[in-house]
């Protein structure tokens, strides 16, 4: 009976089988104000929860600080975000409409989300121009990449990047050979080049002077507004400084929120200061 | 002009066209010389630059993959083989009735092991275009395959490695069967003749090495395009850092796929120009060892530089001839010295030697 049904639905002239329809991206849609939603996520590794039913919500245009210690999940839930990683249970929304645990990095990249890593992570052996070359939002087949030809008005677009990470000087250099400081900045003017409309960042200051954590403090701020920027970072001055008065914090730690508000909130919070001071 | 923006930057890529040039116009003349003349070359010896120079065109899709896309491939002699093979089932169709059983359509082995028809894969091969396109298309799609499932299980690094050996050796094996119709461990052998020319002759001889050298002149460029395009750019990008690309959006995996299957097409042709050169292709050429060896000369020329692997190859080759003329035992320590001292002493390979400081890729 069943067989005969699944005859006739094969027969059925107007049929289309759904691996015949093109995965057309849904468009994103934040009429919500929220860009970011994470929700129930767990994921566990051997056993060891390192997220642990999580809830976290991005609002569009919002610049969000989070801090937890060491192993709190931080990394891992940007691994989910970008689709590294898949978690066991819970969901991943980018807007209303795009589900973002049914896809992979690079479709994730070309949705609007772009990652800074811990350590900075540029192409060495090439220059630093082609590593944000390579960093513009473009066709990314593979026929497209071979013919692809620099736009005047993509040239421009490299050039102001440039300026704005202060590497006008360094154009023509392998990336390989910059300090760490100027790796972490290109990296980030990679990020720029992408122009997504989620940029995660993790730990953007380690190893940098005082004079360069303010510089990517001002810059960071300055993005948000047009992108939405979260910000995982260990150092507190720094968190401060971005945090200002009326940004959200938010504390991780074993894989779920622990606290949530701004940066005094969170400061006095006692379930904090236990995990921080270890009382 | 267009030609000469691939190579405008490139100092020993036009030193290696420039070579190739002088060697299609010079070999020619001077192997047409009476052999009593000082300048004279044997035509022994220009079969045997011919064969150097497939080589060289072997060593330079595996420079390819290895040198740009960080592929390391111990798996390219398949390659090369497969199109060897096609090309050797065309050369035997040619024997015709010239066979030792005077078969009027199979070949002597099939003969002897009492088949009465050619099997299906062995028809239209009596023809050269057919053949021609299949040299192309049989080892591009064998990579195809192999690598859409490699890649997209992001099978990488020493476990690839690994399994491109296997795939050789499981090939190796494969073909070492008589029921598989190539020949068995005899291979394929005692051709006649190509496009109609006897291939004892000497103006055949000359033709193929002529056609050697041409075809590693078009397989540098053609490499070269695709490394001087953005694709090229983006296979360094996803050689050095293959997370960061892959979250700047590129799909990694096809484009491992696509520049892994144009290298499989080049090894083919090298194989094809390689099989009529040395006249005969049997099962050894998968042999696993034959594809390190492979490695071993792009890695003496110098990894990504292209003009490095053909160096390395061309080298190699010239000393593996030299020694197992004039001290056969010494041949395998010395390619085993060789390697050590390159690796010690010229870590950029041969090509390191005139490199100066441009902008390296």
């Amino acid at each position: 009976m069943s067989q005969a049904r699944l005859l006739d639905e094969i027969k059925d002239k107007n049929r289309v089988f759904s691996f015949m329809h093109t995965q057309q991206a849904p468009t994103l849609n934040v009429s919500k104000n929220v860009l970011l939603y994470l929700e129930g996520l767990s994921v566990s590794f051997d056993g060891f929860k390192a997220i642990n039913n999580l809830n976290l919500y991005i609002n569009d245009g919002e610049l969000r600080c989070i801090i937890g210690p060491n192993g709190a999940g931080k990394t891992t839930m940007m691994d989910i975000i970008t689709g590294k990683t898949k978690p066991d249970t819970g969901s991943a929304w980018f807007g209303q409409t795009i589900n973002l645990l049914e896809m992979d990095e690079p479709a994730i990249a070309q949705a609007g989300i772009g990652r800074k890593f811990q350590k900075p992570t540029v192409f060495e052996f090439l220059s630093v121009r082609d590593n944000l070359l390579l960093s513009m939002p473009e066709e990314r087949k593979v026929f497209s990449i071979l013919t692809a030809r620099l736009t005047g008005e993509q040239s421009d677009r490299i050039d102001e990047v440039l300026e704005i990470i202060g590497l006008k000087e360094q154009t023509l250099l392998q990336a390989g050979s910059l300090s760490h400081g100027q790796k972490q900045w290109l990296e980030i003017g990679m990020l720029l080049m992408q122009r997504p409309r989620l940029l995660l960042v993790d730990e953007p200051v380690a190893g940098m002077t005082h004079q360069e954590m303010d510089r990517t403090a001002e810059l960071l701020i300055s993005l948000s507004g047009k992108h939405s920027v979260v910000v995982v970072e260990h150092d507190m001055d720094f968190v401060r400084h971005l945090a200002g008065k009326d940004r959200t914090v938010t504390v991780l730690h074993q894989g779920s929120v622990l606290a949530e508000g701004s940066m005094d909130q969170v400061q006095n919070n006692r379930k904090v200061i236990e995990v921080y001071l270890g009382e | 002009m267009m030609l000469w923006n691939l190579i405008k930057e490139d100092r020993g890529g036009q030193i290696l066209l420039l070579l190739l040039a002088i060697a299609i116009i010079a070999v020619p003349m001077l192997n047409a010389l009476p052999p009593d003349h000082a300048l004279h070359i044997p035509t022994y010896t220009v079969a045997l630059l011919g064969k150097y120079l497939t080589l060289a065109l072997l060593a330079l899709s595996v420079d390819l993959v290895w040198g740009y896309l960080g592929i390391l491939t111990l798996g390219h002699g398949a390659f090369f083989a497969l199109g060897g093979y096609v090309m050797g089932m065309y050369l035997m169709r040619q024997i015709g009735e010239r066979g030792v059983y005077g078969h009027p359509e199979l070949p002597d082995f099939m003969v002897f092991l009492n088949w009465d028809s050619l099997p299906w894969y062995w028809t239209g091969l009596d023809q050269f275009w057919f053949a021609a396109i299949l040299i192309i298309l049989v080892p591009g799609l064998l990579a195809f395959i192999f690598g859409a499932l490699a890649f997209r299980s992001r099978v990488s690094g020493v476990y690839l490695s690994i399994i491109t050996q296997a795939l050789t050796f499981a090939l190796m094996l494969a073909f070492f069967r008589n029921e598989m119709g190539f020949g068995g461990n005899n291979g394929l052998t005692d051709f006649k003749d190509i496009l109609g020319f006897s291939l004892q002759a000497r103006e055949t001889k000359v033709g193929l090495f002529v056609a050697s050298a041409v075809a590693l002149a078009l397989g540098y460029l053609i490499s070269r395009a695709v490394i001087q395009s953005r694709l090229g750019k983006v296979c360094v990008a996803v050689r050095d850092a293959e997370s960061r690309a892959r979250f700047l959006g590129y799909r990694v995996e096809n484009v491992k796929l696509w520049v892994f299957t144009l290298s499989a097409m080049i090894a083919g042709v090298a194989g094809a120009l390689y099989v009529p050169q040395v006249g005969i292709i049997n099962p050894n050429e998968f042999s696993p060892l034959n594809s390190i060896e492979i490695v071993v000369w792009v890695a003496v020329g110098g990894r990504a530089t292209l003009y490095g692997a053909v160096a390395g190859a061309l080298f190699i080759n010239y000393a593996k001839t030299w020694f197992t003329t004039e001290l056969p035992d010494v041949w395998l320590f010395a390619l085993g010295a060789i390697f050590v001292l390159v690796t010690l002493f010229l870590p950029k390979g041969i090509a390191g030697l005139f490199r100066r400081k441009e902008a390296s890729v």
